[in-house]
């Protein structure tokens, strides 16, 4: 492990809220992601997990505090401007269009181009090409390229859209429940793939509500209780154990620990 | 073990296969069916005369499929397509007419008009969020209605005033409502419209960033706006381009018959539709074909002169016009469903 406070900042929430009419979703959160290193946040259902990625994805605004991505305060007003400041997120639904192909899903919206207006056209060819290579570089051989992406497991669709993240330059990966609705050997193959993207030197954030997937590539764990930030921790100062306690809501845990004593 | 998954995971897919993947497969099922059928029941369907009639009548209805299945691929319906070619060929006429102009600059008039209520149409959905069957079932009715109010009210009738002795009527009708002739037979300009129209939906679908788009607003549009793709403005231009073709449309129509009758154009709407998902467009959207569409508005004019040829009773029409959307979406279904099936891991 590296010293982690040698490795500046890509993004950096200083006291972030954000509200949902008066239901105070997220409040007062500090949280630092750092270039090559995992940042895991952990919750239970509701926590506000899913608040704090839509605001740093640029899917909704915050509310109050500051985000600073680079050094720089921002405000997206769309996943677009996320998507150009280098953050790219890949979504529990994958944000994948189920019965496009392969390719057209790689490099959907931001398609290549060659010709002149009017006769534009998409580079049908050379989008095959790169999707295939960058599919291959992470280790993926799919059979056809050209198949609707519903036709790949739910493991292989994941790979997909994080090659593709890493393929259009992001710094800043946000993976949403990777590894929710998968098997063992499909999240091990994820896992995998994390580990991949943080050694080329992506700051990975990930979030899961399984504290075991994330221990094993987690370099920074932040656990969330009702919109709280409850630990916000280095993988030195942790345990395993200490963090499923943390997760499942500390004291809360001990008590139902009591309750069941059999 | 391993080596039997990985054999099978490199297997490419058939050239049947992938051409059954195609979304036309079930209507070019269901052509071949009808142009069989009615060339054993009808023969005189078969001479040049009646193959041009069969076309024209087939591009009427195909210049708007184009448009509404586009729409329809991109995830939305527009039930105001039939009257709004109406609208198109009433404001370039009363408008002409009215201010003693070129009939080309009421051509231009009914251009703008046309592309305002496709915007007006895509604003609405995307602003309130409404399913487009409501939108565009409000726009259908205030079209209807301002169609015979407005035509009423500025030529006293409900029909517009024929414009055929105006500056500008003869080089218009060249464009949209002329005939050629090839081999001795007459061919009306409609069919070419149709046919670039066709060729230019074709090539922006599957050959443009716009193409690829649509596909993703109508496939899983969330997903598309998180991948950068611009919702609205897709949604909006899909809108804009059914009103291209009802301006199109409608420009046939105004030169074909000189006037235009207000209150026409009610069900053409659902024609447009039957075409478009006939030719295998997923009535949810993201999937579906150009083609596909022309296919199915093809069937319409093979089934609808059929009739006629085969000394029917035209009452029938409509029957074996709901019996063929029935069977080409059953082969659509099934043949996806054949073909989209996982592959064995």
């Amino acid at each position: 492990m590296t010293d982690a406070s040698a490795v500046p900042a890509v993004v950096q929430l200083s006291n972030v809220s954000k509200y949902y009419g008066n239901i105070c979703a997220l409040s007062d959160i500090n949280l630092t992601v750092r270039r090559g290193e995992v940042t895991c946040i952990l919750g239970d259902n509701g926590a506000g997990k899913s608040t704090l990625i839509k605001i740093i994805s640029g899917m909704h605004p915050h509310d109050a505090g500051v985000v600073r991505v680079h050094g720089k305060d921002i405000h997206f007003a769309s996943p677009r401007e996320a998507l150009d400041f280098g953050i790219a997120t890949v979504y529990q639904d994958l944000a994948l269009v189920p019965l496009m192909s392969v390719w057209r899903n790689f490099f959907l919206g931001s398609e290549i181009t060659t010709g002149m207006w009017p006769f534009r056209r998409l580079d049908v060819e050379r989008m095959r090409r790169v999707a295939d290579e960058e599919l291959k570089n992470l280790g993926i051989d799919l059979p056809d390229i050209d198949a609707p992406i519903a036709q790949l497991s739910g493991g292989e669709m994941q790979v997909v859209a994080i090659a593709r993240a890493i393929h259009f330059g992001a710094q800043v990966l946000i993976l949403d429940e990777p590894t929710a609705a998968l098997g063992v050997k499909q999240s091990g193959v994820v896992l995998k793939y994390i580990a991949a993207a943080r050694d080329a030197g992506l700051g990975v954030i990930f979030i899961s509500h399984n504290p075991h997937h994330a221990y094993l590539v987690g370099d920074h764990f932040a656990v969330l209780n009702l919109g709280r930030m409850e630990l916000d921790a280095k993988r030195a100062e942790l345990s395993i154990e200490q963090l499923v306690r943390h997760m499942a809501g500390g004291a809360e845990l001990q008590a139902l620990e009591h309750e069941m004593h059999r | 073990m391993t080596s039997q998954l990985a054999s099978q995971r490199v297997a490419r897919r058939s050239s049947l296969r992938i051409f059954l993947m195609r979304p036309e497969v079930g209507s070019l099922i269901g052509a071949l069916i009808v142009v069989v059928f009615f060339s054993v029941m009808a023969p005189s369907i078969r001479h040049p005369g009646s193959v041009s009639t069969v076309l024209y009548q087939s591009s009427t209805l195909g210049i708007m499929a184009v448009g509404v299945a586009l729409l329809m691929i991109g995830g939305e319906f527009d039930l105001s397509a039939g009257v709004a070619v109406i609208t198109s060929a009433l404001a370039a006429s009363m408008f002409a007419y009215q201010l003693g102009t070129n009939v080309w600059v009421g051509v231009g008039f009914a251009l703008l008009v046309s592309l305002a209520i496709g915007a007006f149409n895509g604003w609405l959905l995307v602003r309130t969020g409404l399913p487009s069957f409501l939108v565009t079932l409000g726009t259908f009715l205030m079209l209807q209605g301002a169609n015979l109010a407005v035509t009423r009210l500025v030529t006293g009738n409900v029909a517009t005033n024929d414009i055929s002795n105006m500056a500008g009527f003869n080089s218009a009708r060249s464009i949209f409502a002329s005939t050629f002739n090839v081999g001795g037979t007459d061919v009306s300009v409609s069919i070419l419209w149709w046919l670039a129209l066709v060729a230019l939906g074709t090539w922006i679908l599957l050959r443009t960033r716009v193409g690829n788009w649509i596909f993703a607003v109508g496939g899983n549009a969330r997903s598309a706006r998180a991948v950068g793709v611009p919702i609205v403005q897709t949604k909006v231009g899909l809108f804009m381009a059914v009103g291209l073709c009802a301006w199109i449309s409608g420009m046939h129509q105004l030169f074909e018959y000189n006037t235009v009758q207000s209150g026409g154009g009610v069900g053409l709407e659902l024609e447009y539709i039957v075409a478009a998902v006939v030719g295998g467009c997923l009535l949810t959207g993201g999937y579906g074909s150009v083609i596909g569409a022309a296919i199915g508005a093809l069937i319409f004019g093979v089934v609808s002169q059929g009739v006629v040829y085969a000394d029917w009773n035209p009452d029938w029409f409509k029957f074996f016009l709901g019996a063929m959307l029935l069977l080409a979406t059953l082969v659509n279904m099934l043949v996806r469903h054949q073909v989209n099936r996982k592959q064995p891991a």
